[in-house]
């Protein structure tokens, strides 16, 4: 088993021992100098600044990725490992320390070149060393299922079959032999003919000293040996017996604890604090008053919390005490009908198709605002020191970005700062870089103590000082022809979100017409598993089976034929119709659903089989069908796979955060509720690959279909169309009644 | 107030408040971050440790309450030798983490289950494991629990 070792880097400062570092896509020399003057020695050399090779041997692989799960630390440097031809058991991996030197590269690449949305500063600089593009928009990002897609594809990939040219190389020159006769064989340089062979640690000095070069040829997928096994995952270990180290378990020398309150409506301030007894309890230290918000420090994280549950506080509610999620809801109607807004998608003449129609079919549809709910709330601990420097341990799903955050508000360069990135509990966007909420608090509290301050959000600030996934509304209207072929597609929405392409259709619908109106609302917005494909996926999938059922189709024929130009979907349509026996029997009282959705490059068409139990809907099982290009690690995607399908089935049973008096109504589990294990489906995950197609991601895409999987199976079951999430909102045992009694 | 608790083998005598919640004392006195801290109300399950051997939520239970009693966190699952247990082994070989920061709670309670009841059906799964895993890891909880099963 290779071994894993997160914190090497950084307890070592620069690392013991020397070897060779290779970097990877457009290799720049001195970026693999750097991290030798960093993190190599005469016994361990950079070859690129991704890869280092020991003389003893072994194999350091550097990612720039955070582990939340997702089996990252595993997969990214089995791409690297593949191309290298490097024996996996003497890898070993460390997560590249939040230093600009490990800045993606290829992830920077992915943003300007594959039509995603670029800061607006960095727009026409296409021309630019991705590396230098990727160390100004401070890119160590994980999310955006973007690690197997860019790094591991474009960049693990380039950086493990540099390296390899370059130990090649130097066995060549060692041994004065053509290089075509040379082969890299399982972490050793052979040379056949003189039988002679070498390992890669003993080339590593050698190879260290070439340039790397940023178009080596690449190996067919036919001949991978390491991708497409399902190695066990490097983090699990830890993660068994309790010595895994998240963010929450940092222990620093003279640290003190913090708990805070902030003012509960967004924009809210705050106005007087009664202390009580609290500054002359046992072990509290301060009360430290914010703009907006209290925090208490003392000498243990418990009695800060509950020093800070007993204050009396009074905050304002800025200019939103009046809203709520009824006049959310009411202004986003009305800035629908009142605005004309801007097109996403442009197609034929909807206007004429709608003038036209045998048939029209309006809806309006849903989604309410959702918390991440993360298992581990939000903490970060932060300590200044005497000489000017900061350093920060948190689990953050951008080490640079955390860095670049904390440098400039706390004033100092950025190479004053040191983020030590410990695990997360748990991120889905709600670590990302955009949403530093808690890092921003907990570096007034340390500046303000002048000590190291651990601060713990409790779960209630946690859940109601979110960046939430935003509530959303859609008025959809299609159009019918008089043979009941669907000849208009409109959809008018407010908000619009990344990824720009979530509220596109797949269908072959001649006419389309979809466009976004602006709608502000003073609840924070963030990244949110799968981002805008949540809301859309559910808006599209339960709009076209509500189509199919107009039309008088099964549902999932009415998607194959307008699907039949496309054999990506096709294909992952057939098979989860195949898996899941569509067309078989079912169990009295229960009933499927299908929906399909494309989304970071991975196609997902899901199958649910529902019923009822004592009036709630229960889904018992759940195929899906998923063609992500290639497969790196089946086991680990199966595992991602089976973890979107459940955080969605969470959102569309019971997610709903509502807002009342401008603020977050809910505080906790008890009213924020999860799937647990009585309430799981089954999953069977089955994968489609497609040969030569670039790999899409893996931990988001099957979040988005599931939401319309239930509510079209329970329609199909009770007769009642679910528009709006979450279902446990809607009273489905009456409209079942009433089916049964219409039978 | 001196409080002596005896956890995971060890007697410990402390000097704190007796309402003090257990999950506290257990990672912040006595540096045992395994147990994890996720709601404070006693609903995620999260802070799942063994007193007496039978799987109790931490974060509102008062120290007081667990003296004298036997406390086990998941710092002392595996033996003196660091020998995983089955069930930690079955939990490597079912690929059960992901973020893994409710797996210490998971693992807990399903060991106080397994121990209670060797050979559970389905529905004794459901009704002992009531913990909240984000990434949503019940499928292969429900697996590796049903591979350690006897029968």
């Amino acid at each position: 088993m290779s071994k894993y070792s997160r914190r090497q880097i950084l307890l070592g400062g620069a690392a013991a021992g020397g070897a060779l570092l290779v970097g990877y896509g457009v290799l720049s020399p001195s970026r693999q100098q750097i991290a030798q003057t960093a993190h190599g020695s005469d016994e361990e050399h950079f070859v690129t600044q991704w890869i280092r090779i020991g003389t003893d041997n072994k194999i350091t692989i550097f990612v720039p990725h955070s582990e939340m799960g997702q089996g990252v630390h595993t997969s990214i440097p089995m791409m690297a490992a593949e191309e290298l031809e490097a024996d996996w058991e003497t890898i070993e991996v460390v997560q590249a320390p939040g230093e600009k030197i490990f800045a993606n590269g290829p992830l920077g690449q992915a943003y300007l070149l594959n039509g995603a949305t670029v800061p607006s500063a960095l727009k026409g600089m296409v021309n630019f060393s991705t590396f230098q593009i990727a160390e100004m928009m401070n890119l160590q990002i994980t999310g955006g299922s973007t690690a197997v897609r860019f790094t591991g594809h474009h960049g693990m990939r380039t950086a493990g079959a540099a390296a390899r040219e370059m130990l090649i190389m130097a066995a060549g020159q060692k041994w004065n032999v053509p290089l075509v006769e040379l082969e890299a064989v399982n972490s050793k340089i052979v040379h056949k003919k003189s039988g002679k062979s070498a390992t890669y640690g003993e080339l590593a000095t050698l190879a260290a000293q070439y340039t790397p070069s940023s178009t080596p040829p690449l190996k067919n997928n036919a001949d991978f040996k390491i991708i497409g096994t399902s190695i066990p995952r490097v983090d699990i270990p830890s993660k068994v017996d309790g010595t895994a180290e998240y963010g929450i378990d940092a222990k620093v020398d003279g640290m003190v604890y913090a708990a805070v309150r902030q003012a509960p409506v967004f924009g809210g301030e705050l106005v007087s604090v009664d202390k009580g007894d609290i500054p002359s309890r046992r072990g509290i230290i301060d009360v430290v008053e914010l703009s907006d918000a209290v925090v208490v420090v003392a000498d243990s994280y418990w009695r800060a919390q509950k020093a800070a549950n007993d204050l009396e506080i009074e905050f304002t509610s800025g200019n939103f005490g009046d809203v709520s999620t009824a006049s959310i809801n009411a202004q986003f109607d009305v800035d629908i009908a009142a605005n004309e807004g801007e097109a996403d998608v442009e197609v034929g003449d909807i206007a004429a198709s709608l003038a036209a129609a045998d048939k029209t079919l309006d809806a309006i549809y849903r989604v309410p605002f959702l918390a991440h709910a993360t298992m581990e709330p939000m903490n970060c601990t932060v300590a200044f020191h005497d000489e000017g420097t900061c350093e920060v341990w948190t689990g953050t799903q951008d080490v640079l970005g955390t860095r670049g955050f904390i440098a400039g508000l706390s004033g100092l360069d950025d190479d004053k700062v040191t983020v030590h990135p410990l695990m997360l509990g748990g991120g889905f966007g709600r670590r990302s870089a955009g949403s530093p909420n808690f890092l921003a608090l907990s570096v007034l509290v340390a500046q303000k103590i002048g000590k190291p301050v651990k601060l713990v959000w409790s779960r209630e600030e946690d859940i109601q000082h979110d960046y939430y996934r935003p509530s959303v509304t859609a008025h959809m209207r299609a159009a019918f022809d008089s043979e009941g072929n669907v000849t208009g597609w409109q959809n008018k929405y407010v908000r619009k979100d990344e990824p720009v392409e979530a509220s596109h259709i797949p269908y072959d619908v001649p006419n389309q017409n979809i466009r976004f109106v602006e709608s502000e609302v003073h609840v924070p917005y963030g990244p949110w598993r799968s981002v805008a494909h949540t809301q859309h996926t559910f808006f599209n999938e339960s709009f076209a089976d509500e189509l199919a059922h107009a039309a008088g189709k099964d549902p999932y024929i009415f998607r194959r034929e307008l699907l039949k130009d496309k054999p990506r979907h096709l294909a992952v349509l057939n098979k989860v119709a195949q898996m899941s026996k569509w067309d078989g029997p079912l169990e009295p009282g229960h009933a499927r659903g299908i929906a399909i959705q494309d989304s970071f490059q991975s196609l997902v068409a899901e199958v649910v089989d529902v019923s009822l139990v004592d009036g709630k809907p229960r889904v018992h099982k759940v195929w899906a069908a998923v063609d992500p290009g290639y497969v790196v690690n089946p086991d680990g995607a199966r595992a991602q796979v089976e973890s979107g399908i459940i955080y969605g089935l969470t959102a569309a049973l019971y997610g709903e955060i509502t807002i009342e008096g401008g603020q977050v109504m809910q505080e906790n589990f008890p009213d924020y509720e999860m799937i647990r294990m009585a309430d799981a489906p089954a999953i069977e995950v089955a994968f489609v690959e497609t040969p030569g197609a670039h790999p899409g991601g893996l931990g988001e895409p099957s979040t988005p279909p599931i939401a319309p999987a239930v509510a079209n199976a329970l329609f199909s079951l009770t007769g009642k169309r679910i528009r709006s999430l979450p279902i446990q909102n809607h009273d489905l045992l009456d409209s079942q009644q009433l089916a049964s009694a219409a039978d | 107030m001196a409080i002596t608790l005896k956890v995971n083998g060890e007697s410990r005598e402390l000097d704190i408040e007796p309402d003090m919640p257990l999950l506290w004392v257990l990672r912040d006195e006595l540096g045992l971050t395994g147990t994890k801290f996720g709601c404070g109300v006693s609903a995620c399950g999260a802070c799942t440790v063994h007193i007496n051997g039978q799987a109790v939520r931490t974060c509102m239970l008062p120290v007081s309450s667990a003296e004298g009693k036997d406390i086990t966190t998941i710092e002392a699952l595996s033996d003196e030798e660091k020998n995983l247990s089955a069930l930690q082994q079955a939990w490597i070989d079912h690929q059960v983490p992901q973020c893994g920061y409710c797996q210490s709670g998971m693992l807990m309670a399903a060991t106080a289950l397994l121990s209670n009841n060797p050979n559970p059906t389905d529905a004794d799964i459901d009704t002992a494991m009531t913990n909240v895993c984000r990434c949503g890891t019940y499928p292969r909880i429900r697996a590796a629990i049903r591979s350690v099963a006897v029968g």
